[in-house]
């Protein structure tokens, strides 16, 4: 019963509540990715590595690089994605987000910075204004010959696919966690932006070869592993 | 959650506001507003749930269970609480980090090796 009012009560909460508020998190699944398994060479690096990882805080992911001697940045964009002072109006009055505005408190790393990117369900998730401007700053952060790693649903995910947080617990082996609710930006009658917590991430669209193909087409080259969860994994180098 | 009592814990309570240079060289607890920089090089601090620092810390250890906003380097160890929201990059010999914290920026684990090559 503490565990309804205190969801109750979330609902009423302010922009003040900070990030970790937001995303509640159970359920744990375990995978097989073919994708991490091909980075994995790069794991046994005497050059220590910098490896940004994009998805949340997960304090296995930090520990698996540090261990290694490599260096770890952490920085999770769907959630800075529900900032609310990125909500604008485009031409036709519709509400979007300010790519230039989120690109400016995020990603902010010095170009040909790291070895490994790791964007996990990002792309799907992320708001469609944002997609092409983050990959193109993913590009342009990433060293010649960098590798990033991310997951796309297949045509048979529904919108209500969940998303997931990625927790590295062997070097082909991921643990799945369910975000369940996160922030939104809401207009109130007012005009007045604020935010409200509300279900998980929704999957915003479902990425064919071609689109995938598209959207990293500034890369040298690019890698398709399909697992059986209607997930293709997606490893390009820069 | 209330502040742990210790003869040797200097206390910043959750309706005080600093801004400017802290050092000390006694433990620290900070529930209230801090900005600028805290240096306790032998000793630790502790941003307290109603905690909001903006400041580069220099410590022996840190406990996270507020906001922090700045760079840290803890010579000893590194708690992120599942209350913690830290935008900053970490060096440090040690982190722990709860289910819930949040991470902005880089976590470089210094070895005693790494510290004393001044790496």
């Amino acid at each position: 019963m503490a565990s309804v009012t205190q969801n109750f009560m979330k609902l009423f909460r302010g922009s003040s509540g900070s990030p970790a508020d937001a995303p509640q998190i159970q359920q744990k699944l375990t995978r097989r990715s073919s994708g991490l398994g091909e980075l994995s060479r790069l794991w046994d690096s005497e050059t220590p590595l910098c490896v940004l990882d994009l998805g949340s805080t997960s304090a296995a992911n930090i520990r698996f690089f540090t261990e290694r001697s490599h260096k770890i940045y952490s920085e999770d964009l769907l959630v800075a994605s529900t900032e609310p002072h990125l909500v604008t109006k485009d031409e036709q009055g519709a509400m979007v987000l300010d790519s230039r505005k989120f690109l400016a408190d995020n990603l902010q790393y010095p170009a040909a910075h790291f070895d490994v990117v790791l964007c996990w369900n990002l792309p799907d998730y992320l708001d469609e204004s944002l997609v092409r401007p983050v990959m193109g700053r993913l590009w342009s952060v990433l060293k010649p010959g960098g590798m990033l790693l991310a997951f796309f649903h297949t045509k048979d995910a529904g919108p209500d696919s969940p998303c997931y947080r990625f927790h590295i617990v062997e070097k082909d082996t991921l643990e799945m966690q369910r975000i369940m609710m996160r922030r939104e930006a809401r207009r109130g009658p007012t005009g007045a932006i604020h935010t409200a917590v509300v279900d998980s991430f929704r999957l915003q669209r479902v990425f064919n070869n071609r689109h995938i193909e598209t959207l990293f087409r500034d890369f040298a080259s690019i890698k398709f592993f399909l697992a059986r969860d209607n997930v293709r994994e997606v490893l390009v180098v820069r | 959650m209330s502040a742990p009592l210790s003869a040797d814990l200097a206390q910043i309570g959750k309706s005080v506001v600093i801004k400017g240079e802290l050092s000390g060289s006694e433990d620290l607890y900070v529930d209230g507003q801090v900005e600028g920089s805290i240096s306790l090089k032998n000793n630790s601090l502790t941003v307290g749930p109603n905690g909001q620092v903006k400041a580069s810390v220099e410590a022996k250890g840190l406990v996270v269970q507020g906001k922090l906003e700045g760079n840290v380097q803890a010579s000893d160890r590194v708690d992120l609480r599942k209350s913690a929201v830290v935008t900053g990059d970490i060096s440090t010999q040690r982190i722990s980090i709860e289910e819930g914290a949040y991470l902005k920026g880089k976590v470089d684990i210094q070895g005693k090796a790494d510290k004393a090559a001044g790496k």
